[in-house]
């Protein structure tokens, strides 16, 4: 069954360097995301994968075999892109059916095929339907279903979703993700969007500037990340500027304008400027108390089901995200409050040579 | 005085019915946005605020001035469109620079102008740049500058971050935000992302099919949505179908596919159907049966997905009906797929709705 296997890939186009010595190994039935700033060559490493570009340098094994010199269509990998790309004037039934037509399958074959699909994409009473006739959701999962149906177990998908609304993306990612499982597909799942990438991958790879960054699971990357640049690409973040105070069997005391925070961290030296990361959710809030540091709140932003703060506590802008499920009424902009940074899920990291702008940055 | 305003404004196309009896006030320095699904008449409601298009029926009044055939020049008011269309061949600066030179300011000016506005989207830096030498995200804030440049009161953006990658659009979208308010502007936002809407609106409205569906303040909209389908696209909820058994005083008894579930009565008829929602953060899910809660009932954790910042737990309930559950704060999951655990929430946690003429399922869709 497909497993993957990308060793020092690298691509060109004229002066640009695309993709950097990219390695990665995919197992079968795994389910992988992709995830990177606009031009950080995500799209590119798929490309190379199904033969539409050729590498300039560095191996693609699919089941251990090099596909070197296997041609596009041989190389049985199904392919879906952004822009919903259905024959119009062909049923929801037909669109289904294509792949087979091309490889003249019988016909009994194809209608057991087309019917097996419909059933998959829930789509059996729409099979008579144009894809006019159909939401831009419905149309998409109907491009997933032909890919499926020429037999492909291993799938590039590039931004599948990138095309819908909101809402109908949120709930579509779910069913394709069973898709996958229910029928054991290997995938790779470029998206710029990642709570998608979060929600469904078993790992993650982070892209920036043609390389990959970081590699992991969902919780991971989120809450222990390698480096800054995954920090912030993956979610909101406080990255605080701190000074290394003292060093206890590695558990650091870290000087945060003035506060004090505890960290373990492996590593480290007295001295030593660093960067104290923490997710908003890890930064509670109370009325002013003794304990705690002392901020005013600067911004207020109605999540619906969270409520997002900017404090400001000694010319920084802490964000704290508060669930609104308690009831309580929250603050408002003016506000005193104290904040208590849960200590334990901070991470420390370098202070970035090039500063942290350019190392977090994402344009 | 609303600065703009729309009086049963209905607009078609063909056959088609794009806009529906549309009434609505636009204050001065306010931020209206517009959330809903594709199709449902935003870029035609945004098109007709600018008077690149003319409504068929109804009124619209710009500070009191009827202006509904007043063309987009003299309205005080500016379109950026989704897709930012700047000159490729002008350089930043210059594309800032052409609607103050377009209406007539001397060179001198209208350069300066471009770079003050320049400065307020923190772009001075690239000011010499063309437009394809920048980011996506780059190119939107030059668009937005040359919206703010124009020198018009109002600013009607028309799904200003829909080509912006999802993380840069977090940080656009309250720079967006305080830009307009710094500038003392009026804006109109269009998007489909209800989080979005959200963070940037001072006031929503909702739309479907081009009739207004809610509008109000973010928080009413989201505690007290007008019906199903703004609770559905503005946060999202659990939605099952009830019929009326019991009413004492405030409180009715629902009875859900063989579970009774304790709701708000708000003069509900005996043996009526209803329709009743439940915010994802407001179903608690514990290990025990927790006390002091109005609703309690078991279930089985059939999915687990992670969030960030959260994770939503799907739990299938004794009869069958699937309810979902959103954490905060949670490092590791709490809960696994297969755990059988208690979902809890309080009466006024329930938000009950009229039964839908076309039948929940037809209610929901978005397009």
């Amino acid at each position: 069954m497909p497993k993957l296997d990308i060793i020092g890939v690298s691509k060109t186009y004229g002066s640009i360097q695309a993709l950097t010595d990219i390695s990665l190994h995919v197992e079968d039935k795994e389910y992988v995301c992709v995830i990177g700033p606009s031009g950080c060559g995500k799209s590119t490493l798929i490309r190379c994968i199904s033969g539409i570009e050729q590498p300039s340098g560095g191996e693609i094994l699919i089941d251990g075999q090099s596909v070197k010199r296997t041609l596009m269509e041989d190389r049985q990998i199904g392919y879906v892109f952004q822009d919903i790309a259905l024959f119009p004037h062909l049923t929801v039934r037909d669109n289904l059916a294509y792949g087979l037509a091309v490889r003249r399958a019988p016909s009994n074959e194809m209608r057991t095929v087309t019917n097996e699909m419909l059933d998959l994409i829930n789509m059996r009473d729409r099979s008579n339907s144009f894809p006019r006739e159909l939401s831009g959701g419905a149309q998409q999962k109907v491009a997933v279903g032909r890919a499926i149906a020429t037999g492909a177990r291993l799938f590039m998908l590039d931004e599948p979703l990138g095309a819908l609304d909101a809402i109908v993306r949120a709930e579509l990612r779910y069913e394709l993700r069973k898709l996958a499982s229910d029928l054991g597909l290997t995938v790779i799942h470029v998206t710029h969007d990642q709570e998608e990438a979060l929600s469904i991958a078993d790992r993650v790879v982070i892209m920036k500037s043609g390389r990959i960054v970081e590699v992991g699971k969902p919780s991971e990357i989120y809450h222990v990340p390698n480096t800054l640049f995954t920090a912030n690409f993956v979610g909101e973040a406080n990255l605080l500027e701190g000074e290394i105070l003292t060093i206890d069997a590695n558990l650091c005391t870290v000087d945060v304008a003035g506060h004090e925070v505890k960290v373990y961290s492996f590593g480290k030296r007295i001295g030593q400027k660093v960067i104290a990361f923490i997710r908003p959710e890890s930064v509670l809030l109370t009325p002013p108390t003794e304990d705690g540091w002392r901020g005013r709140v600067k911004q207020v932003t109605f999540l619906g089901s969270l409520n997002r703060y900017v404090i400001e506590v000694d010319g920084m802008g802490i964000i704290s995200e508060v669930s609104t499920a308690d009831y309580s009424t929250g603050f408002a902009v003016g506000e005193r409050v104290s904040l208590f940074l849960n200590e334990a899920t901070m991470v420390l990291f370098d202070y970035p040579e090039e500063g942290l702008e350019k190392e977090v940055g994402l344009e | 005085m609303p600065q703009l305003r729309f009086v049963n404004v209905t607009k078609r196309f063909g056959k088609v019915l794009a806009l529906d009896r549309i009434s609505l006030d636009v204050n001065d320095g306010e931020y209206l946005c517009i959330l809903g699904p594709t199709g449902s008449g935003k870029t035609t409601l945004l098109k007709l605020m600018a008077g690149l298009l003319t409504p068929d029926e109804g009124t619209i009044q710009s500070n009191d001035r009827r202006v509904n055939e007043v063309g987009v020049q003299d309205r005080n008011a500016v379109y950026v469109p989704q897709h930012y269309a700047l000159f490729p061949h002008l350089t930043v600066l210059q594309n800032v620079a052409f609607g103050p030179l377009a209406r007539g300011k001397p060179a001198s000016l209208a350069l300066e102008i471009a770079s003050e506005t320049l400065d307020l989207v923190r772009l001075s830096s690239r000011a010499q740049a063309l437009p394809k030498e920048l980011s996506g995200g780059m190119q939107q804030r030059v668009a937005l500058a040359r919206g703010l440049a124009s020198g018009a009161k109002l600013l009607l953006l028309d799904e200003p971050l829909s080509a912006i990658d999802a993380r840069l659009r977090l940080d656009l979208r309250h720079k967006i935000r305080d830009i307009v308010k710094q500038s003392g502007l009026t804006a109109v936002h269009v998007t489909h992302d209800q989080e979005e809407a959200m963070s940037v609106g001072d006031e929503i409205m909702i739309l479907k099919n081009g009739r207004i569906q809610d509008f109000g303040p973010p928080q009413r909209v989201y505690r007290k949505p007008a019906g199903i389908f703004v609770a559905h696209l503005f946060g999202g909820a659990s939605f099952f179908e009830g019929i009326v058994e019991h009413t004492v005083g405030e409180t009715a008894l629902i009875g859900v596919r063989g579970l009774t579930i304790q709701a708000p009565s708000r003069m509900l008829t005996l043996t009526s159907t209803v329709i009743l929602g439940l915010r994802k953060e407001r179903v608690r899910i514990s290990a025990d049966q927790p006390r002091g809660m109005d609703n309690v009932f078991r279930g089985e954790i059939r999915s687990v997905r992670f969030l960030g910042n959260s994770r939503e737990y799907l739990v299938r309930l004794s009869n069958g009906d699937t309810i979902a559950s959103r954490n905060f704060v949670e490092n590791e999951a709490a809960f696994k797929v297969g755990d059988e655990v208690s979902i809890s929430f309080r009466e006024s946690d329930v938000m009950v709705f009229e039964y839908p003429a076309q039948g929940l399922l037809k209610e929901l869709e978005v397009g």
